[in-house]
């Protein structure tokens, strides 16, 4: 492997890692402020012991979320030196802002929270925790608005001396299409991945049968923000298909391992080949007109195909492969999707038991929502696939190559340390991770605090 | 002043708040097994920062973000010559993050201890490195024409970047002892108290060293100035103060100490941000590495109106957990643990 694969491997590999920690951070930190709300307006035992229940979950979350959030910083220095050298006058305006307005507020106002049970008011208390929630969900803003940048550049000019983009339209970074849409996208997945880690872990305890009251609140809770969430994902995440599609024609076509044009469009529900090789793949069943309709929203559109685009961007570009991976393109787009249905059956057969009032006795439901738990994970991968995969060769879409963007100053022999150094500390931590979350997920609640009893602060 | 100067001094002054604030957490983390025999001392220990350590670090994500936005070339420039060291310096900052997060979330000896050694290692590693680091800068690297690094690993220790180093981890020592001698009772205070009286010749001394040093390495001669005159005389009155167990003042002479120290790495730097050892005319400056006059600009405005209140909120944190902090606390678990 190249140098150029290796810094790709592990920038890959460490934002998909980090990527597990973030929305759990972010949609188990606004359902912690929902309960603690709850706990504040009704006064009831239970909506306390839950709150620091999920609270320490959300914690144990945050510490790994937190420190390798660092390493992608620090990584667009030391791998991409050449794209952080070209882009940095656009690209380092938002990560800046959001260190300034979404870390410190996350951050600071998390260890408020934490050790502030028994020294700040319970008003005061309680507006910590929504600041930890704003925290996370302002910094996604950040983030998410840098990201579209690089999949669709805009507000800049091309410095004619140095050749470089600068910024000359900070707000256009926040009206761009591709953020508004891949944001609330983002937001909105991880809604439902918070969502399926408190039902899991509910559902998980109910099975146990200690305390069903409590968490049988929890599992409703849980279902009545998982639902409607994944649906507006779906819904939000078919738009930004359709947005991507105008900017980013192969990522589209990619997904769909579209090497002709059509219209209009059937959609392959499972195929067999269709890479680079084998351009006529095995549809095994394909849905007419679905592709039109999911690429352009019109039951005739037309979406331009892989070997069209190629030759245009080759005319466009210069000569070169501008084809994205199509085998992590068809995939990530359909282990994304179908998994979001899965989910979404189980969220609406939990609704369905909420009605009938029998969440608590369901066994069968019981035990497939605690394994549903991995489901979120996967399709947030795969989502990540999808979107990063098909800018590919691009670093920046149009702008940069990806080649063009990485670090020349460093040997294959560095990156490959570096790699194997973050595979095992990230391993190490997984386990970690792993063994705390499952005990305190299986603890019993805390008891209530007597009545007359200050709440103790949740210390080291 | 040009928007480029301002965006140095800046990222002088993020870096300088890094280390006055993370350095007592990183004190703390190299101190906490020594100022405490047992479990609740040092559970009280770490708990004078619990609630603190973790905004405090977001002062050096934001130094570095700050630089990615105004200094592209500098950043671009310093993370790739850098590499192996921000690895070590990166898997310094996980391992006691997580640290202070899993130590108490068992009840077992041996896994508290794991913890507590690795809190110890990664409180270590962190100013040493992040001073080799800034030493690094005034010293200069190996850097060609084209802004990138063309020397090896090796390059990255020359002899004054690793005084910073030293320096910078006997200066967070002396800062966190005397933050814990202000923030404990009983014991572990007094004990913190102790080992702050015995650093402080050490750290008054290394600090005396590496003002004229740095002073040199930037080629302006030995006589210090007004900012490394500040330095010296803070760490004189921080020894004193120490030793005359004037906890309050002690931990306000060393923060002065810090900031003072990190800031004259900063002055000596000035207008370049990146020496070339290769040749002084590669060198990275404030004007031929900042970003577009409209992105400073922006950022400016941004940075003016988030900044005050950034520190508006961090001050009121420190205000609230303004109490000292008593092993007795801990002297019962408080937290219910698993079968």
């Amino acid at each position: 492997m190249s140098q150029l694969d290796l810094a790709r491997l592990q920038f890959a590999m460490t934002s998909i890692y980090h990527f597990l920690f973030v929305p759990v951070t972010i949609g188990l930190g606004f359902l912690t402020a929902l309960l603690q709300t709850a706990w504040h307006r009704s006064g009831r035992a239970d909506h306390l012991r839950l709150t620091r229940f999920f609270g320490t979950l959300l914690v144990i979350n945050i510490a790994v979320g937190v420190v390798t959030g660092l390493v992608q910083e620090f990584q667009f220095g030391m791998d991409w030196s050449g794209y952080s050298r070209t882009v940095g006058d656009v690209f380092g305006a938002p990560l800046a802002m959001e260190g300034l307005a979404a870390f410190f507020l996350e951050s600071t106002f998390l260890g408020l929270w934490l050790f502030g049970w028994d020294r700040l008011p319970k008003r005061v208390h309680l507006a910590t925790i929504w600041a930890v929630a704003l925290g996370g969900a302002l910094s996604a803003a950040f983030i998410m608005a840098a990201n579209s940048w690089m999949q669709r550049p805009v507000g800049y000019a091309i410095n004619s001396a140095t050749g470089r983009p600068q910024l000359n339209d900070v707000w256009a970074l926040f009206t761009n299409p591709v953020f508004l849409r891949g944001y609330l996208h983002v937001l909105l997945a991880s809604l439902v991945t918070g969502a399926v880690v408190m039902l899991a872990v509910s559902a998980w305890q109910l099975r146990k049968g200690s305390t069903p009251e409590v968490f049988g609140a929890s599992a409703r809770l849980a279902l009545f923000v998982l639902v409607p969430a994944l649906m507006l994902a779906m819904l939000v995440g078919s738009e930004l298909g359709v947005t991507e599609g105008k900017y980013q024609p192969m990522k589209i076509a990619g997904a769909e391992a579209q090497w002709t044009t059509c219209q209009p469009c059937s959609f392959s529900l499972i195929q067999v080949g269709g890479g680079k090789n084998d351009q006529t793949p095995t549809k095994i069943v394909a849905v007419p007109h679905l592709l039109s309709l999911l690429a352009t929203n019109h039951w005739n559109g037309k979406v331009l195909g892989l070997d069209q685009v190629q030759s245009q961007y080759q005319q466009q570009y210069g000569p070169g492969d501008y084809v994205p991976n199509i085998f992590i393109q068809y995939w990530s787009m359909r282990v994304m999707a179908y998994l979001a249905v899965v989910v979404l059956l189980v969220g609406l057969w939990g609704l369905w038991l909420v009605r009938r009032g029998t969440l608590g006795t369901s066994r069968w439901f019981q035990r497939a929502a605690v394994w549903v738990v991995v489901l979120p994970f996967l399709m947030n991968t795969a989502g990540w696939l999808l979107t990063e995969n098909g800018r590919q060769p691009w670093i920046v879409q149009g702008l940069q190559l990806t080649r063009n963007g990485v670090s020349p100053s460093i040997s294959t022999s560095t990156v490959a340390i570096s790699i194997l150094v973050f595979f095992l500390l990230y391993a190490a931590l997984a386990v970690v991770e792993a063994i705390l979350m499952t005990r305190y997920a299986r603890m019993e609640p805390a008891p209530p605090p007597a009545e007359d009893a200050s709440v103790p602060a949740l210390t080291y | 002043m040009p928007l480029a100067t301002f965006w140095f001094i800046l990222v002088a002054v993020l870096w300088a708040g890094f280390f006055v604030l993370e350095g007592f957490d990183l004190g703390v983390g190299m101190l906490h097994m020594l100022v405490a025999r047992d479990e609740p001392g040092r559970r009280a220990a770490i708990n004078t920062i619990g609630p603190l350590w973790d905004g405090n670090e977001v002062w050096l994500i934001v130094a570095a973000a700050a630089m990615f936005a105004a200094f592209p070339d500098w950043y671009a420039t310093m993370f790739s010559a850098l590499y192996l060291a921000l690895v070590l310096l990166l898997v310094g900052l996980i391992v006691r993050g997580v640290s202070f997060e899993f130590r108490g979330k068992v009840d077992n000896p041996r896994w508290r201890r794991t913890w507590d050694l690795l809190l110890t290692c990664g409180s270590v590693l962190v100013p040493f490195l992040t001073g080799i680091a800034l030493g690094d800068l005034l010293h200069g690297l190996p850097i060609g024409q084209d802004r990138e690094f063309s020397g090896s690993f090796g390059d990255l220790f020359p002899p004054y970047a690793v005084f910073t180093g030293i320096t910078l981890v006997l200066l967070c020592l002396l800062h966190g002892a005397t933050f814990i001698a202000l923030k404990t009772t009983g014991g572990v205070r007094s004990r913190a108290s102790l080992l702050a009286r015995r650093l402080a010749p050490f750290t008054a001394l290394a600090v005396l060293a590496f003002l004229p040093w740095t002073h040199t390495t930037a080629g302006k001669g030995v006589l210090p100035d007004i900012i490394q005159l500040l330095a010296a005389l803070a760490v004189l009155a921080a020894a004193w103060l120490v030793l005359g167990r004037h906890d309050g003042w002690a931990f306000v002479a060393t923060t002065c100490t810090m900031a003072t120290t990190i800031l004259s790495i900063f002055t000596n730097l000035y207008p370049r941000v990146m020496v070339s050892s290769t040749n002084p005319a590669y060198s990275l400056t404030v004007d031929n590495s900042a970003s577009g006059n409209y992105t400073l600009k922006v950022m400016s405005i941004v940075a003016i109106v988030l900044f005050p209140v950034v520190l508006a909120y961090q001050s009121w944190t420190y205000h609230v957990f303004r109490l000292r902090v008593s092993p007795d606390q801990f002297s019962v678990p408080s937290e219910p643990t698993p079968e």
